[in-house]
Formats: structure tokens, C-alpha cells, sequence
């Protein structure tokens, strides 16, 4: 039945959440950094559901459930926050926010 | 599998010492009743709140603090309590500070949203103090991340604070997507999110350092980032500079409070062996270097803050400096992984509360007046407001650490048990970072009593309760400078870790 090791799974979501983190630290549009950041959040949850799996214990299941919540609320506050910087500077690019300073 | 009615008897019994944090949940439904009924009332939501404080701490003083419950995932113990005071105290105090916050009167209205979240951040932070398994560290952690996204971009009037509440939510996002990922991997190797069950797990079973060591690291980064320790600390200038002054001080105290007290926890319970008989050093159970991981975290946390802040004009991003470098001395305390060192780090936190919060008031009041928070601005406020200088420089020394006032008292700790353990270097180190904070809190000294003299000389008026609260917290920093055997015998008293009985 289980015909996927559990490390295929371990190992795409390594490389996922690679991505995802560098994703974040090298786009400058504050919307493709969130997509990062979710995309970070989604491997997260993808090593829980299959340690989930493979342990037989649904603790990790339940983890998901609230990771999903927490990165909706999370996504809901940032978009919130790019649209206030929005109308004030026109941009949604992260680098343009930059009047804060060493 | 637990049968229901355990369940529901587990429930009831652990209610008994969830009543605080009910007691915060009621205050913010109230809040958003009352803020739509009471309209008309002038700072009616800031008296309901420090009504829901106070009656949570009162709660909170009588309620029992030797208990595990929710199946075991939320504890009620001393260590708890010491950090809850803590934080219903920086509560209470913002609130009062709130009351004469020009940038957030200008905002007009209520402020009821202001204070809605800042009953929930408390909320989470009480979560914080007492969470035992990993799933309620996240969803606490997060409670009250979100809401200090949306109090650090509050007035958004101003350009600077939705940019810095813009970097708080995707440096946040990023260190706890790093902390989630470090749980996931955790979860793989021990098969359970409690952090008892981690322990004993580890206690018997053998896992394979790497893997052990990545995740319990990428952990750490979530704590850290709470803390502002480096290297996640690129959040808190930016968000201290452009964040209303009340919220940079409730950050500065409580929010750190709160990631210590997970940081404490998670060390003890989940990473180190308790016997019974030498209960107060921790043996750690893995083969890693706990004690060379966090001293070497706090080396670079203090340094760096004490160095960055030597070139900074403006007060806000300066204290804020001055708050990681704080962290560094704190980490020391962290380091040393026993109860004597816990204790010392308690000690430090009430100590730094007032200390902080003070001096924030200070540059609020001043800053109110002068609409600057630029510490050339600063020059001749001796001769314009002697009082509140007289104060601020109190406050000052306390944060330097010279005897004979609070922060003396509160470095010594830290630095006796470091030497205690044996840790000479870190001690070391932590002196010369003390001595090179000496210059730019000197600085602030000199340009408000030596340099301009001939400048401005329109006396600067302060409302006399504000003059009050800084006063006494100026006063408690030199009682406690003096007096200080309650809160080191407290401390001792709560450093023990609640452990599974």
C-alpha cells in the first residue's frame, strides 16, 4: 500500500520550504513574499501530515489544521498592511519602504 | 485513547487555574461591546481593561500554582506566575502611559481596537508563560505576534509605522515558519508534541545528532526572534522607531518576558534529564552544547546592540538597540541552564521592567512636547524640565547598571551565576559590553545637562500624574537598588520549572 518512502516526502518539503525561504529574502514584491511564506508554511505542513502518516499518531493532523488557520489570519494582516503602505508611498515593493534606517 | 468523561473532568479541573486568562478573554469581548456601546465615554476602554488586569491578577494571586492540565499541555506554576505579574504590571502601566500618548490621541476616537488587542496580546503571552506542548507555544507565540502586528502599524497615519509593522510581519512570518518547520522535524524524531513526553523519549531512545540538532536549532529561531536576539533581531529597531511609543515599550518588556519564559521552559522541560536529588542544575540530554550555543547567542546579541547603538540619534531606535543588548545580558543568564540562573534572569526582568518602561515614559512625555524624538532635541532639557531630567537620568544609570539602583542589583545576579558556573570568558565579555553602554547613555546624559544651555529655554510642562508614575518608578529603581532581598527571595522561589509529577 505505503509504496513512497517516507524520506521522498521529508525531501520535498526540504525543498519547498528552500524555496520558500528564498523566496522571502530575495523578492522585492511584498505580495510574492507572502506567496513565499505560504509556500514555506505548506511544506511545513506537508512534513507533519506524512510524519503524521508514518507514526500513526494524529497529533501532527491536528498541528496542520492550526498552521492553516494561523497562516490565513497571518496572510489576512499582512495584504492589510501592504494596502495601508500602498496608499500611502504607491508601492508595493519592499525595497521603496525604506525610509526606517541603521 | 482518553475517554470522554475524563476528558471532561480533565477540563473542569484545569479550569480552576485558567481563571486569569478567562478573566482576560471577558475583558476583550467587553472591550468590543463596550467600545461600540460607550462611544461618548472618554477612555472608557482603557478603564475596562486595567479593570480586566487587575482582576486578573487578583485571580492570579490566589488561584493554585501547582498544576498540569488540559491533558497536559498547559501548567500552572511559580515560574508562571513571576512572568504573568510581570507582564500585568507592563499591562498597566502602558495603559496609564496611553492616557497622555499625543500620537495616539491625535488618532482620535476610543483607541478601542489599541486596547482590544492589547488584552489579547496579554492573553497570549499568559499562554506563553504556561505552555507545555509544542501545538499551544505555536498558536500562543502567534496570538500575540498577530496582535503586535497590528499595534506596531496602529497609527498608520504616520508613513514610518505601516513600513515597520510591514518588516514585523515577514521577519515574524519567516522565524515562526523556521520554528514550525523545527517542531515538524521534532515531532519525526520523538513521535510527540508534548514537551515531557520529548523529554522522556530522549531520555531513553538514541537519536542521531544531526537531525536532533537541526530541529531543536530551528526552534530556537522562533524564541529568538521573540527575543530580538541575533541574528533575528533586524525587526526591532525598525519596528521600535516606527511603532507608537507605548506599544515599543510594551514590546521591549513583555513581549521579551513572554519568549524568555518559552525559551526557560523548553530548555528544562523538554532538553534536560530532572532527578530528583540535584534538581537545580539541569543535565541536558543530548550530547549537543547547550551551554556554548546560548552563550555564544548572547555574546553576539549584546554586542552587537551595545556597538549598533553607539551611533544612533534617535531615542526610540537607540533604546531599542539598547533592548537587544539587554537580551545579550539576559542570554547570559539563559547560558548557565540552572536554577540559579533562572532565578538571576527573573530578578533581571522585574528589574528591567521598571527601569524600561520608565525611561520609555520619559521620551514619550518629552517627545509630546517637543513633537521630536531625536536626542539633539534633547540638548538643554536639564534647564527646560529639570524634574523629568533629573529622572530620566536615574532611570539611565539603572539601565548602565551603576550601584546604587536596580540594574546594579539586577547585573550582579546575572554575572554571579555566570561565574558560578565557571564561564569566565562570558562574563568577561559582558562586563566590557557594560562598559561600552556607558557612552551612549552618557550621552543622552550630556546633552540634556551640559549642552545647550543657551537654546530653547521655554520650561517644558509634564501633567503631574505622568510626573508621578515616573517618579515612583524612578523611586523603586533606587529602593530596589537598595532593598532588594523580596524580589531575590521571589525570584529563588519561582525558579523551579514545574515538573511532571
Amino acid at each position: 500500500m505505503n509504496t513512497i518512502p517516507l524520506e521522498f516526502y521529508l525531501i520535498l518539503s526540504a525543498i519547498l520550504f528552500s524555496i520558500g525561504t528564498v523566496g522571502v529574502l530575495t523578492r522585492r514584491n511584498a505580495i510574492v513574499v507572502f506567496m513565499s511564506i505560504e509556500l514555506m508554511l505548506n511544506s511545513v505542513n506537508l512534513t507533519f501530515v506524512s510524519f503524521s502518516a508514518f507514526l500513526g499518531d494524529v497529533a501532527g493532523q491536528i498541528f496542520v489544521f492550526f498552521i492553516m488557520a494561523i497562516a490565513a489570519g497571518e496572510a489576512t494582516i499582512g495584504l492589510a498592511i501592504v494596502l495601508a503602505l500602498f496608499r500611502q508611498k504607491q508601492t508595493v515593493y519592499v525595497d521603496e519602504a525604506n525610509s526606517l534606517k541603521w | 485513547m482518553v475517554e470522554f468523561g475524563n476528558l471532561i473532568s480533565n477540563l473542569q479541573s484545569s479550569l480552576n487555574f485558567f481563571l486569569p486568562e478567562l478573566v482576560l478573554v471577558i475583558t476583550l469581548l467587553t472591550l468590543i461591546v463596550v467600545d461600540l456601546l460607550f462611544r461618548k465615554i472618554r477612555f472608557i476602554n482603557a478603564y475596562v481593561s486595567i479593570f480586566g488586569f487587575v482582576v486578573s491578577g487578583l485571580l492570579l494571586l490566589f488561584q493554585t500554582r501547582e498544576g498540569v492540565g488540559f491533558l497536559g499541555s498547559f501548567v500552572s506554576d511559580n515560574f508562571s506566575f513571576f512572568f504573568k505579574i510581570i507582564i500585568l504590571l507592563t499591562n498597566i502601566l502602558i495603559v496609564l502611559m496611553s492616557f497622555e500618548s499625543k500620537e495616539l490621541i491625535e488618532k482620535g476616537g476610543n483607541l478601542g481596537e489599541f486596547y482590544t488587542f492589547l488584552v489579547g496580546m496579554s492573553f497570549g503571552m499568559f499562554l506563553v508563560t504556561g505552555a507545555t506542548n509544542l501545538i499551544l507555544i505555536y498558536l500562543a507565540i502567534e496570538t500575540m505576534s498577530i496582535s503586535s502586528y497590528i499595534l506596531s502599524g496602529y497609527t498608520k497615519e504616520i508613513r514610518r509605522a505601516s513600513e515597520a509593522s510591514l518588516k514585523y510581519v515577514i521577519f515574524g512570518a519567516i522565524s515562526s515558519g523556521l520554528m514550525i518547520y523545527g517542531i515538524s522535524l521534532l515531532f519525526g524524531q520523538t513521535g510527540t508534541l508534548n514537551l515531557y513526553e520529548i523529554k522522556n523519549f530522549l531520555a531513553i531512545n538514541k537519536v542521531d545528532t544531526f537531525p536532533f540538532f537541526v530541529s531543536t536549532m530551528l526552534i530556537l529561531a522562533g524564541f529568538a526572534y521573540k527575543i530580538s536576539a541575533v541574528p533575528f533581531h533586524f525587526w526591532t529597531p525598525d519596528v521600535y522607531e516606527g511603532a507608537p511609543i507605548t506599544i515599543t515599550a510594551y514590546l521591549s518588556v513583555a513581549s521579551k518576558a513572554a519568549g524568555f519564559a518559552a525559551l526557560l521552559r523548553f530548555l528544562k522541560l523538554a532538553l534536560s534529564l530532572h532527578t530528583e536529588t540535584v534538581d537545580s542544575i539541569w543535565t541536558m540530554v543530548s550530547s549537543i552544547d547547550w551551554t556554548l550555543v546560548i552563550a555564544v547567542l548572547s555574546v553576539l546579541t549584546m554586542t552587537l546592540g551595545n556597538i549598533v547603538a553607539l551611533w544612533q540619534n534617535n531615542l526610540k531606535r537607540l533604546l531599542a538597540y539598547s533592548s537587544i543588548a539587554h537580551a545579550g545580558y539576559i542570554l547570559m543568564g539563559v547560558a548557565v541552564l540552572n536554577d540559579t540562573g533562572t532565578a538571576s534572569v527573573l530578578v533581571y526582568f522585574f528589574m528591567y521592567l521598571l527601569m524600561n518602561i520608565g525611561a520609555f515614559i520619559c521620551v514619550m512625555l518629552v517627545s509630546n512636547e517637543i513633537g521630536s524624538e531625536d536626542i539633539k532635541d534633547f540638548e538643554g532639557l536639564g534647564y527646560r524640565s529639570p524634574l523629568i531630567a533629573t529622572l530620566f537620568s536615574v532611570l539611565l544609570f539603572s539601565l548602565i547598571g551603576l550601584p546604587p539602583t536596580a540594574g546594579f542589583i539586577a547585573k550582579f545576579y546575572i554575572f554571579a551565576a555566570v561565574l558560578d558556573a565557571g564561564l569566565i570568558w562570558l562574563a568577561v565579555v559582558g562586563v566590557i559590553n557594560s562598559v561600552i553602554s556607558l557612552y551612549y547613555y552618557v550621552k543622552i546624559m550630556r546633552n540634556m545637562f551640559i549642552r545647550g544651555i543657551d537654546k530653547d529655554k521655554s520650561t517644558i510642562r509634564v501633567a503631574p500624574v505622568n510626573q508621578i508614575i515616573v517618579f515612583i518608578l524612578a523611586a523603586l529603581t533606587l529602593l530596589f537598588g537598595i532593598y532588594f532581598s523580596p524580589i531575590i527571595n521571589w525570584a529563588n522561589a519561582s525558579a523551579s520549572i514545574l515538573v511532571w509529577k
